[in-house]
């Protein structure tokens, strides 16, 4: 397999990192200081890695398209950060959270990487309380947890609803004091429009100033990129507006291979869509489902008299509803991974029972935890026999101080009070587990390029965790890259500056500045939203949450046609020397129409259901995911060969010495 | 419903704007302030006119991108409600709605809506962390046990979301309360007392480098903080900094 070489260290599960670390190449203080490295984006994974770097003595340069690192998507991350410190005494381990995430995944993950993430994971929480991140507390003074879907066990850290900010602000406040020092140099509001590779090695990017417009060079030694996942290739998604596949898509032209680019997550509980105007969706954490019973009508004349409005959800009576997830799952409940609470939902909507009036929605009913941390509440303050509107109360102040923020959220988008009925949520596209291959060092298939958080494809296999992604992003940027980077840049000693004024920046700027005027002088007759938006509604109805092949080969033609189109008639006003959002959107979605076609195309070539890919053509009798691991236990690696339909598919196969692979039940 | 837009275009930062009118039909209730910018901006499009170019990113009130002072206004009529959060329900048909740029000196104009705020970076750096290592090698998480109301209290500061709301909503253009809150999250925890003299300090000179305003108490920056920073963090930062001042 050649290229597809993991680099996984020999040895036990347990000492594998341990072992490496203690093997590869260091480069000494000294040498660190002549040594540049470059950072694209600055969520989690890349602020941290920014920051860890420079502390070692590395020149670290950042760049992010928006105007502060602190605005990078992870700061919208609500529920909470997994950490397997085992506070509760419920059990916990690195063993299980190593487990729980493999299994989540639907055992299409790389275990030694797996298994890292989870040995790591309790030295972020001390990290980040160092840094003064405020976690919530006990009364006692120690921290909280709270537990998240497909997991036994209490492991979750949270900061209230805005646990992905205070990180990111940890993480940012780790950078601005390297930026205080000199050892950070931040570029805000750049985009990294290509990569330049120097002798098969990357050693700087192409940047475009969304301000003044110009395109400039920067060299580094080494390149990181953690730009994030591609969830917006289905135009709506719970990813901000800007986030975008360009700097991943860009190094998959340059050689970086794609790994599962259709492993997607939808997230079951998000706001559902209101009409035609909407632009992104919000999510609701799962957090919420510790709390909230998700419900639809047993009877489909009740469900039309709700969307009607001729009934309240609060006047059906308790044995008229159906619990769905409690009644299929009773062992996980409310509790399910995402994966499966999802296709849950859209099986009873799709069924006749949505609640709303597009039919695309369910109940998230907090009435019950109400009424049980009203008694709770009532009993502590001493009122022994209080009545049901003070319970009620009491009740709703708890449910307050959890979930406060995100309460309010819903009430300002959705004009009704969850407080007094329940909320309604339908599933959303929200993360993507596929991203670009990397080996055990986070390496991609370029030297010197190396893809961190959500931007790589390692650790999550063929579903996410909640509470996970934080914990991969801070894993990857604070303690897994600064050691494995170093071990490559050991041979970069020598090497000195890396001039920008060579033929391979040349080259690349060219392309640069030609692909922006190609782009500047299409017909214009439609705006870069009017394809984005074509392409999101093929992507969400032939790739979304179910797929088969006859859709899958539809939307690869339809997107080809559709990217056609867009080279010939996209309409972007304006001019490309100075701020042009227009075009910003122009040269993402360009990248997306093309992700868009290998997605469909990965989701083709694997003939089995796992984790968030269900093909409606493999699944058990009563409708669950039915793998395949006799011919699917591989990764599916895909090397760029100009156009997506003539990628080439690479396999590395996934080997599981310490994990039995069964059929995941939740049952 | 229907709407007359007053909105604010300029070029460049070099250039001077002007308020330009823009009628607007078809708007609904359910759409965001922002969704309804975006349908405006596909008509110029499809007109061949430029877009009017504004700030935004998450478009769920957390990321802090968005502004716009909307009728005077930071954020819009809304309380505890970025702009991204603002729904058209809060308007009525026939409605005029101006729309400018947040205005203060130390944030100056980038084009059209868009202001450039990076002081409040350089604010940050000046001194809004706590030095210790990103090694992973320090005391377990649970060795510091921290009262849960000074935790609450840390959080609440911390929740800041650096948007500038508080400097747009000042006569003053000052950026106490962000600086304050800033300066509180860490004032509140144990953490952050060993560089408590230092980072008061700095910080309040940057934040005065940066040419913002000075704080007279009006509280009107309490009232448009989408994300209800309490006049009390400022109260908070004077006592630090007057303490700090003492002990030199």
């Amino acid at each position: 397999m050649g290229i597809l070489d993991s680099k996984i260290p020999a040895g036990p599960l347990e000492d594998k990192w341990t072992k490496h670390k203690n093997t590869i190449d260091l480069v000494n203080p000294a040498n660190k200081r002549n040594i540049d490295i470059i950072v694209v984006g600055t969520g989690l994974a890349g602020g941290s890695a920014a920051a860890t770097l420079a502390e070692l003595g590395y020149n670290v340069k950042t760049f992010c398209y928006q105007d502060s690192p602190r605005r990078a998507h992870s700061i919208a991350a609500q529920g909470g950060i997994n950490a397997a410190k085992n506070y509760q005494g419920d059990g916990d381990s690195n063993y299980r959270l190593f487990y729980d995430t493999v299994k989540g995944g639907d055992y299409r993950a790389r275990e030694a990487n797996v298994y890292r993430l989870a040995e790591v994971s309790g030295n972020i929480i001390d990290q980040c309380v160092a840094q003064g991140v405020p976690f919530a507390r006990e009364y006692g003074g120690l921290l909280d947890n709270r537990s998240f879907g497909g997991v036994l066990v209490s492991r979750t850290f949270y900061a209230k609803g805005q646990t992905g900010q205070q990180l990111l602000l940890g993480a940012y406040a780790a950078m601005n004091r390297q930026i205080n020092r000199g050892k950070i140099q931040a570029y805000n509001r750049h985009e990294m429009m290509d990569l330049v590779k120097v002798d098969g090695k990357a050693r700087g990017i192409i940047a475009r100033d969304l301000v003044t417009g110009e395109i400039e060079r920067h060299s580094a030694h080494a390149v990181v990129l953690a730009t994030g996942g591609y969830g917006n290739v289905f135009f709506l998604s719970t990813n901000a507006m800007g986030s975008n596949v360009m700097a991943a898509w860009r190094a998959h032209r340059r050689g970086a291979h794609f790994a599962n680019p259709c492993y997607t997550q939808i997230h079951p509980t998000c706001i559902p869509v209101s009409g035609d105007h909407q632009s992104k969706l919000t999510l609701m954490s799962e957090s919420l489902r510790n709390d909230g019973r998700i419900w639809v009508p047993k009877r489909l004349e009740d469900a039309e008299a709700i969307r009607n409005g001729n009934l309240k959800p609060t006047q059906l009576k308790e044995e008229d509803r159906d619990y769905y997830l409690e009644r299929r799952y009773p062992a996980f409940g409310n509790l399910v991974p995402r994966d499966v609470a999802s296709r849950a939902a859209k099986e009873r909507c799709d069924a006749g029972f949505g609640v709303n009036k597009t039919g695309e929605a369910v109940y998230l009913d907090f009435a019950a935890a109400i009424v049980r941390y009203g008694k709770e509440k009532a009993l502590i303050s001493g009122m022994k026999d209080a009545d049901s509107q003070t319970i009620r109360n009491l009740g709703e102040e708890v449910i307050e101080a959890k979930y406060g923020n995100l309460f309010q959220m819903y009430e300002k988008i959705v004009d009704e009070n969850p407080y007094k009925t329940p909320m309604m949520i339908y599933p959303a596209v929200h993360y993507t587990m596929g991203g670009l291959w990397v080996d055990y060092n986070l390496q991609t298939t370029i030297e010197g390029c190396y893809a961190a958080g959500e931007a790589n494809f390692s650790d999550h296999g063929a579903n996410r965790l909640g509470a996970s992604a934080l914990m991969q992003g801070l894993a990857d940027g604070y303690f897994v890259l600064p050691y494995t980077i170093g071990d490559y840049l050991s041979q970069d000693i020598r090497t000195g500056t890396i001039s920008t004024d060579s033929a391979e920046f040349d080259a690349v700027e060219k392309e640069v500045r030609e692909r922006i005027e190609k782009l500047m002088s299409a017909n214009g007759t439609h705006s870069v939203d009017y394809y984005h938006k074509k392409l999101g509604k093929i992507m969400w109805n032939k790739c979304g949450m179910s797929r088969n092949a006859k859709e899958l080969q539809e939307a690869i033609d339809e997107i080809s046609e559709l990217r056609a189109d867009f080279w010939a008639n996209v309409k972007i006003p304006g001019k490309p020397d100075g701020m042009n959002q227009e075009l910003e959107k122009a040269g993402r979605v360009a990248d997306f129409l093309e992700l868009g076609e290998l997605f469909a195309k990965d989701a083709l070539t694997r003939n089995e259901s796992c984790g968030g890919h269900f093909r409606e053509e493999y699944q058990t009798p009563d409708g669950e995911a039915l793998r395949d691991d006799e011919n699917f236990k591989f990764v599916s690696a895909w090397e760029y060969k100009g156009e997506p339909k003539d990628a080439v598919l690479h396999k590395e196969d996934l080997v599981y010495e310490n994990i039995e692979l069964k059929t995941r039940s939740y049952k | 419903m229907k709407l007359n837009l007053k909105i604010w275009r300029q070029k460049d930062a070099k250039s001077k704007g002007q308020m330009v009118d823009y009628p607007i039909k078809g708007v609904e209730g359910d759409m965001s302030f922002l969704e309804m910018l975006d349908v405006l901006n596909e008509e110029l499009i499809n007109k061949g006119e430029e877009p009017v170019e504004f700030d935004h990113d998450c478009r769920e009130g957390i990321c802090g991108t968005c502004s716009l002072q909307i009728n005077g206004e930071p954020h819009g009529p809304d309380r505890l409600v970025t702009t991204c959060q603002l729904h058209m329900r809060k308007f009525k048909d026939g409605d005029t709605i101006v729309i400018e740029p947040f205005r203060a000196s130390a944030f100056p104009v980038i084009k059209d809506l868009i202001v450039d705020r990076s002081a409040f970076d350089r604010i940050q750096q000046a001194g809004g962390y706590i030095s210790v290592n990103t090694s992973g090698n320090t005391v377990d998480a649970n060795a510091i046990p921290i009262d849960k109301h000074a935790a609450d209290e840390a959080m609440d500061a911390a929740t800041c979301i650096g948007c500038g709301a508080c400097v747009a909503a000042c006569k003053n253009a000052s950026a106490m309360l962000f600086t304050s809150a800033k300066v509180s999250q860490f004032a509140l925890l144990p953490q952050g007392q060993v560089e408590a003299v230092d980072r008061v300090q700095n910080m309040v000179r940057q934040m005065d480098l940066e040419g913002f305003g000075n704080c007279t108490n009006t509280g009107a920056c309490e009232v448009e903080c989408p994300k209800g920073i309490s006049l009390e963090n400022i109260a908070r930062m004077n006592r630090e900094y007057l303490s700090a001042s003492l002990k030199g």
